[in-house]
């Protein structure tokens, strides 16, 4: 039996306590380092998120401080508004023709892009900067360029002369929509390029050297190589698209004059901005808020599992 | 020390929030009879701003003790969404010289207007200002919560040089009835002086239907409104003529279905559009304009021709802690002395009755604003009724499917956007 003279006792305590003493000050350091962050996202989501759950079963409306004004529960009512109003049933058909036309598109252009940006090819520089610019330019200034395209007497109207469309395509019930998703697709690329460009660098050349041993063409290669390798960063931008797809606001407000003819291009964020906003429905707009989230939630679930499926 | 820190910014970031989210009202009563320091809001148009600062100049020599502090609106999609926030920060100015009626009821549901009715002389400035035109600015409950400040009459302006281009009498242009305005519209377009005839925005917002359907409305009804007593009024024999009118312009291809991405009339691409007195400064150094009423079926006479009045009110908002100040100062504002001044610097149309009588020598200065000032004896204004904004969509939405895409008869439009705003009407009137 070992008996440990009390100094020595005292010195592992000592040691102890220091170790604790140390662990606390890293935890503390840490805790200090997160809470800006911490407070950042309860004060801009969290609490944010909460509220609208709590206004979405209550009939509410902003008022001036330090005015009564009720607030009664009303349940499922506003859900119920939300659901029965054929305008948002538009609307998230809006967003699934957008969703189905802008995902696929983000994904083939920009991993293909990125696959020819990443070989040498010269100017190359050039065309990764081209490719990112309106990704950086502001909406409203594209908008601008669209109109002058697609408008009716826009360049590609006189192109087409007269396989144009009538009404053109900014107007047009069944064109607006596409439009929408071609335009953000357009915009957006360079950003999704830059995603998969990151992930190409993590793709060993000794893949593309064994398949080439192997007999693979550049076809081949790509799908077995490429598309397998980046598939982390598929995932990614497919969230990624899916979520910003479907927070769509600028730009049907802007290209097509508040919603298209006949809400052909409302979404449902522009729908929430003019009932909550405009109309001062703040209760409708908080569960049309929260059924976004849930539908939002529901596809990027299903993408998730449908573009890390075998691996 | 660290864990001090660290609390200690805890503690900061906790007390920063609460103020930030601090939000504390004025005591009404006391308020009502204060004086100090205000601050107002401006419209952000440079002729206005150029007044508004003349005028509160002016002001503050004479009331060094109440010194007020002009700001041109905060910027925002709209006037009204900027107004509408600040309303729930409790950050608004005392005055906003740029108050749109079809929002009014909003803000009296957010709690945000003081009553001008309150103040022991409110009603009867408003009305000795206004006279009868004033009644539309009633609230339902009967009082004002807005001073009607200032009109821009709808009416038609048009390019001369186009009208003569297409072998049109410039100085007598046929636009009196529809027939007349159709036949003009199909001369313009297809004799290949401009690209469309008349060019309002036909997209979907809300207020758009107070440049295209509303002028046309007010004109062929003689001055009905789009709602009455609780009642919509639109569908109507008068509602279905304006709109066949319109159909009859989108059909034919006279005025596109896309909205213009700038203006169309200074850009020689509209020999038509319908606008206020306010554009009569934009355009007379690049488009030789002439003013006509807005037509009707029968072709009613200029001097019974109604029209929308495209208003604006100032209103005094609840977040205002020296409003006795604040109603001293919108009498001034609003004046004869300030209005003449107004007049001269914008052109607009201060709200008051006999414009012409009452200010002679600008009118003999400046002819082609005679036309506004008669149009602006008869206008009428967007219904005062809760709901206001939900209503104009809702007749919006109706209008671009049928009217400008066709893709539902006008008839069947009209009737069906009815029946939709009588229930808007029935659910604000019993919102439980």
């Amino acid at each position: 039996m070992t008996h440990l003279s009390p100094a020595a006792d005292g010195g592992r305590t000592s040691r102890r306590g220091a170790a604790a003493r140390h662990g606390r000050i890293r935890s503390l350091t840490g805790v200090l380092f997160v809470s800006p962050y911490v407070l950042f996202v309860l004060a801009v989501f969290a609490v944010p998120l909460v509220y609208t759950v709590w206004i979405s079963v209550h009939r509410f409306y902003f008022t001036a401080p330090g005015t009564h004004a009720d607030s009664p529960w009303v349940g499922l009512s506003n859900y119920r508004d939300v659901f029965t109003d054929p305008v948002v049933g538009r609307a998230f058909v809006n967003i699934v023709v957008f969703l189905v036309i802008n995902v696929p598109l983000t994904v083939i252009l920009s991993l293909v892009l990125a696959s020819a940006l990443n070989a040498k090819i010269r100017f190359r520089s050039f065309f990764r900067a081209a490719y990112y610019l309106p990704y950086i330019t502001a909406s409203v200034a594209l908008v601008a360029v669209w109109q002058f395209l697609f408008g009716t007497d826009g360049f590609v109207n006189h192109a087409l002369g007269p396989l144009a469309p009538d009404p053109s395509w900014l107007v047009n019930a069944h064109l607006a929509m596409p439009m929408i998703a071609f335009f953000v697709t357009w915009k957006q690329l360079g950003f999704f390029v830059m995603l998969y460009l990151a992930a190409l660098q993590n793709v060993g050349k000794e893949l593309y050297e064994a398949a080439a041993v192997d007999g693979a063409g550049r076809i081949r290669q790509f799908f077995s190589v490429t598309v397998p390798g980046v598939r982390p960063a598929t995932t990614l931008v497919v969230i990624y698209a899916i979520i910003t797809g479907a927070n769509l606001f600028s730009e049907p407000y802007l290209l097509t004059g508040g919603g298209g003819p006949d809400h052909a291009s409302v979404s449902p964020v522009l729908l929430m901005y003019q009932k909550g906003i405009e109309q001062g429905h703040p209760d409708f707009a908080a569960a049309l808020g929260v059924v976004l989230v849930c539908f939002v939630l529901l596809i990027s679930l299903a993408a998730r599992k449908l573009t890390e499926r075998g691996t | 020390m660290l864990r001090r820190t660290a609390y200690t910014l805890l503690v900061l970031a906790v007390a920063g929030a609460a103020t930030a989210c601090g939000r504390a009202a004025p005591d009404a009563e006391m308020a009502a009879s204060s004086r100090g320091p205000i601050t107002v809001w401006l419209s952000n148009n440079a002729q206005e701003v150029a007044w508004g600062k003349k005028m509160i100049a002016a002001w503050n020599r004479l009331h060094p003790d109440q010194h007020v502090t002009a700001q041109q609106i905060p910027a925002g999609k709209t006037s009204e969404e900027a107004i509408s926030a600040s309303i729930v920060a409790g950050s608004t100015a005392c005055l906003v010289f740029n108050t749109s009626p079809a929002s009014v009821p909003t803000f009296q549901k957010q709690n945000g207007l003081v009553p001008l009715s309150d103040f022991p002389d409110g009603d009867s400035y408003i009305t000795a200002r206004g006279g009868a035109l004033t009644d539309q600015y009633r609230s339902p409950d009967g009082k004002f919560y807005q001073l009607p400040w200032k009109s821009n009459p709808v009416m038609i302006l048009y390019n001369k040089k186009i009208f003569a281009k297409a072998g049109l009498d410039p100085e007598h242009p046929r636009l009196a009835t529809y027939d007349e305005f159709l036949d003009t519209a199909r001369t313009l377009v297809h004799s290949g002086a401009a690209k469309a005839a008349i060019w309002p925005a036909p997209s979907s917002e809300f207020f758009q239907s107070w440049f295209d359907f509303y002028p046309a409305f007010a004109a062929e009804s003689g001055g009905r409104q789009l709602v009455e007593n609780g009642t919509p009024r639109f569908d109507s024999p008068a509602g279905r003529k304006a709109a066949a009118f319109w159909r009859t312009l989108y059909a034919e291809k006279l005025a596109p279905q896309e909205s213009y991405p700038g203006d169309a009339l200074n850009d020689g691409k509209a020999a038509m559009a319908t606008v206020g007195p306010w554009a009569v400064a934009a355009y007379q150094d690049s488009v030789d304009i002439g003013v006509v009423p807005v037509p009707t079926s029968g072709g009613t006479p200029p001097q019974d021709t109604y029209s929308f009045s495209d208003e604006k009110s100032v209103a005094m908002f609840s977040a205002c802690r020296n409003r006795a100040t604040a109603w001293d100062l919108l009498k001034f504002a609003a004046s004869e002395q300030q209005d003449e001044a107004f007049l001269d610097v914008t052109g607009q149309m201060p709200l008051r009755e006999n414009l012409l009588a009452s200010y002679p020598d600008f009118f003999a200065e400046h002819p082609l604003y005679k036309p506004f000032a008669r149009q602006a004896e008869h206008i009428v204004e967007v219904p005062n009724v809760p709901g206001s904004i939900d209503i104009w969509q809702a007749f919006r939405d109706a209008w671009t499917k049928s009217v400008v895409f066709g893709e539902e008869p006008t008839g069947t439009a009209l009737r069906k956007a009815s029946d939709r705003i009588g229930k808007l009407l029935d659910e604000y009137g019993d919102p439980a």
